[in-house]
């Protein structure tokens, strides 16, 4: 597709990729002495946790109920005892129910746990609802909430997102090498139980082999296509994602559904296989360990609510002064205050940086080169929006259409004069979000 | 350990960078300059540069200001502020102008990043208004013979009368400011900061093709009007200064034809024979409502049917 470049430049950035962890098989880390979890993993409204002081659990047993329409349960990983329920504060500054579990070592599956009886679309969601699968891809976003809608007969094509365009992590491209089965059948029930056409899996051009396993997997069947994507970021954005695959345009304001589309990271298709199979909840999950200040960076399965202390120790712990830990990748993951904080079910990354990679150069004036114009992935002018907020000019941001921000990071990124670009289009954000419930 | 918001890396870039790559673009000009109008050529862009640095330097201190020299940008406004001027011009003037280019031009709008017009242009017309004569005393090319202070007619003001051949006006041995004469060096230095992308090339190609177009509609050698004057000076070093520019490919195309188009005007039907750095000064004061006219679409943004 030759991208009209009198639209939008659009170019994204040239991060450097650092998978270094692309060929190491996954390991599975030990169950921990004791899992935290947080009632809040998703996008939506807070779970309301379902056990108190002192009581029995199992693997798979459900803690966390989920409230209200956006939201999604929350279950223990291990079999023990609940030795907390307290509020804790979360990355968002929020502060949250956390139910603290000390482990048995037995891992007990909770005798409740059997495969869901799937029969038609209804029943698929009421399942995925139960799973408390949530975007494994880093949003968070519960899946259920996301294939259910009014009308299906709009949607034509599934996407699954393998296009993992964040440095470091590598952890859906070995979903693909590992599990492809999982990814394969996943595939196969989400567009059987929602009736949809086309499927095209998206994957990067720097995981060839992702993309030979998924060539191989899908010979014969002419509804699915694997779609080999440049290697720029944010190639996995939602809408940039939809963009390239299909040439469709998400609308302001709008879903993917209004183009057509659905979106899933290949993670959670391939545990939506799983459960189907198992019946067993969202309870564990893959991440990438990796960046400067770790010693032997992997891929590791670990159980959601493991402290990040203890993740950061199976992998041979940090080395030398360790000056930034972020969940998630470099580009919009998230500072860790305190590392005995819980692996969260969206964390696709633990990544230790040393205080040398952690330091940002000192910020110099505005230059006008024009750069997060021309990176900007969704066509925004980061400079004029700038100049609009500092200016407290609301409808200005709104002509601007500041709100279709991702906060990405490539306008920070690119900026030669190290502004911290991005944090002021979140406060545009937030100042347009506002005004406008001023108003 | 740090706590911060996203992302939390940075590419290499930097404003220095950018400035160093502008510099080395600007060294096969400073050399030729050297070679066709002799070491007086290279005092001139060591006097301007330095006069500039400390300009700033001197600003930044008693207004208690941080003291911003180290992002070269200085350097650039000077080095091309003496490609502005010939070879025999006094050394007082080239100062005064490097004061007039960085105090007025550029720090009372609040420096790098505010000026609202090129520095280094704004100097030149200040000079160039108040010392008439001086400014266009151009000298004889150095070679062969070594610098001649008497005034020659610019290839501009020539050609109305007799045509040079073209290779001469390419090679730059030719009267002339310091910086304009040698089309080679400056093409180099275009080339090096297209490949570096430092500048895009649609500023500098427009503005040149809209030259070639509306000469030949005017009935001019479109090639001697190209290698002529400060066209090239111009078109690759001045009118592509970020601040001063518009951001988007659309609005740079609608700079590179405006710029094309007064500059023509100027040569072929104003008095003057040079309309280069009137054409960049008129276009910056009209970047603001370029950049308003030319917006990016953002994705999803179109109005609804």
């Amino acid at each position: 597709m030759i991208k009209n470049v009198f639209k939008r430049a659009a170019k994204g950035a040239h991060v450097p990729h650092n998978k270094n962890t692309q060929n190491t098989m996954t390991v599975d880390m030990p169950v921990p002495e004791k899992i935290l979890l947080p009632m809040q993993q998703h996008i939506g409204g807070t779970a309301v946790p379902m056990v108190k002081k002192g009581d029995q659990v199992f693997v798979g047993t459900l803690v966390g109920r989920a409230e209200g329409y956006i939201s999604a349960p929350i279950h223990s990983g291990v079999s023990g005892t609940v030795t907390d329920v307290r509020e804790i504060q979360i990355s968002s500054g929020a502060r949250v129910p956390a139910v603290e579990i000390t482990a048995d070592g037995s891992q007990t599956v909770d005798p409740a746990i059997a495969p869901p009886a799937v029969t038609d679309y209804e029943s698929f969601t009421t399942a995925i609802r139960a799973s408390g699968l949530v975007g494994l891809g880093g949003a968070g976003f519960p899946t259920s909430v996301k294939l259910t809608m009014k009308d299906l007969s709009v949607i034509d094509t599934l996407i699954i997102n393998g296009a993992e365009c964040e440095p470091y992590i590598t952890a859906d491209n070995r979903e693909f090498v590992e599990n492809p089965e999982d990814v394969m059948s996943g595939i196969m029930a989400v567009k059987k139980w929602l009736g949809v056409k086309n499927v095209i899996i998206a994957i990067e051009r720097n995981k060839p082999e992702a993309m030979d396993v998924m060539f191989g997997l899908i010979k014969g069947d002419a509804s699915i296509t694997v779609k080999p994507l440049p290697s720029v970021y944010p190639q996995g954005a939602e809408k940039i994602l939809i963009e390239s695959c299909t040439g469709r345009e998400v609308p302001r304001g709008g879903l993917p559904s209004d183009v057509g589309c659905i979106v899933m990271n290949v993670s959670s298709v391939a545990f939506v296989a799983a459960y189907l199979r198992t019946g067993m909840p969202l309870i564990s999950r893959r991440l990438t360990v990796d960046g400067g200040a770790v010693a032997e960076p992997k891929n590791v399965r670990v159980i959601v609510g493991t402290p990040i202390a203890d993740v950061l120790a199976f992998c041979g712990g940090t080395k030398g002064e360790v000056g930034e830990i972020i969940t998630g990748g470099p580009m919009m993951g998230v500072s860790v205050v305190d590392t005995a904080f819980p692996i969260l079910k969206q964390n696709n990354a633990v990544l230790a940086f040393p205080r040398s990679e952690a330091e940002l150069p000192p910020v110099q004036e505005c230059i006008h080169c024009g750069r997060c114009i021309e990176a900007c992935p969704m066509g925004l002018s980061p400079v004029i929006i700038a100049k609009a907020y500092n200016a407290h000019d609301l409808p200005g941001l709104d002509k601007l259409m500041v709100d279709l921000c991702m906060e990405c990071g490539c306008c920070s990124f690119v900026c030669p004069a190290k502004r911290p670009v991005t944090e002021t289009m979140r406060f545009a954000k937030t100042m347009l979000k506002k005004g406008a419930k001023k108003k | 350990m740090l706590v911060k918001a996203s992302p939390h890396i940075r590419d290499n870039s930097s404003t220095q960078r950018i400035m160093l790559d502008v510099i080395i673009a600007l060294c096969p000009a400073i050399l030729a300059s050297g070679i066709i109008f002799g070491w007086r050529a290279l005092l001139l862009v060591g006097v301007t540069a330095a006069a500039s640095v400390a300009f700033e330097y001197l600003y930044c201190y008693f207004l208690k200001k941080p003291i911003t020299i180290g992002d070269l940008s200085a350097v650039v406004t000077g080095i091309l502020l003496a490609f502005n001027l010939p070879a025999t011009i006094p050394l007082w003037i080239a100062i005064l102008g490097s004061f007039v280019s960085i105090v007025i031009a550029k720090q009372l709008f609040g420096g790098l990043g505010h000026n609202f017009a090129n520095p280094a242009i704004v100097g030149r017309i200040v000079l160039a208004v108040s010392f008439a004569g001086r400014m266009t005393a151009y000298a004889y090319p150095a070679v062969p013979g070594g610098v001649d202070a008497l005034a020659s007619a610019t290839p501009l003001v020539a050609t109305r009368h007799a045509d040079l051949p073209l290779l001469q006006l390419f090679l730059g041995a030719h009267g002339g400011v310091l910086g304009e004469t040698c089309a080679a060096a400056l093409l180099l230095g275009g080339i090096y900061l297209v490949v570096r992308r430092v500048i895009s090339p649609a500023i500098p190609v427009t503005y040149l093709a809209t030259v070639a177009i509306v000469s030949l509609l005017a009935g001019q050698e479109p090639l001697v009007q190209l290698l002529s004057g400060g066209l090239l000076l111009g078109a690759i070093f001045m009118a592509t200064d970020y601040v001063t520019s518009p951001y988007t490919l659309t609005g740079k195309i609608v700079y590179g034809l405006g710029l094309g188009v007064i500059t023509c005007a100027i040569r072929f039907w104003a008095s003057s024979a040079e309309g280069v750095s009137y054409a960049i000064l008129l276009m910056n004061l009209l970047v603001p409502y370029i950049n308003d006219l030319t917006r990016q679409k953002p994705l999803g943004g179109a109005k609804k049917k």
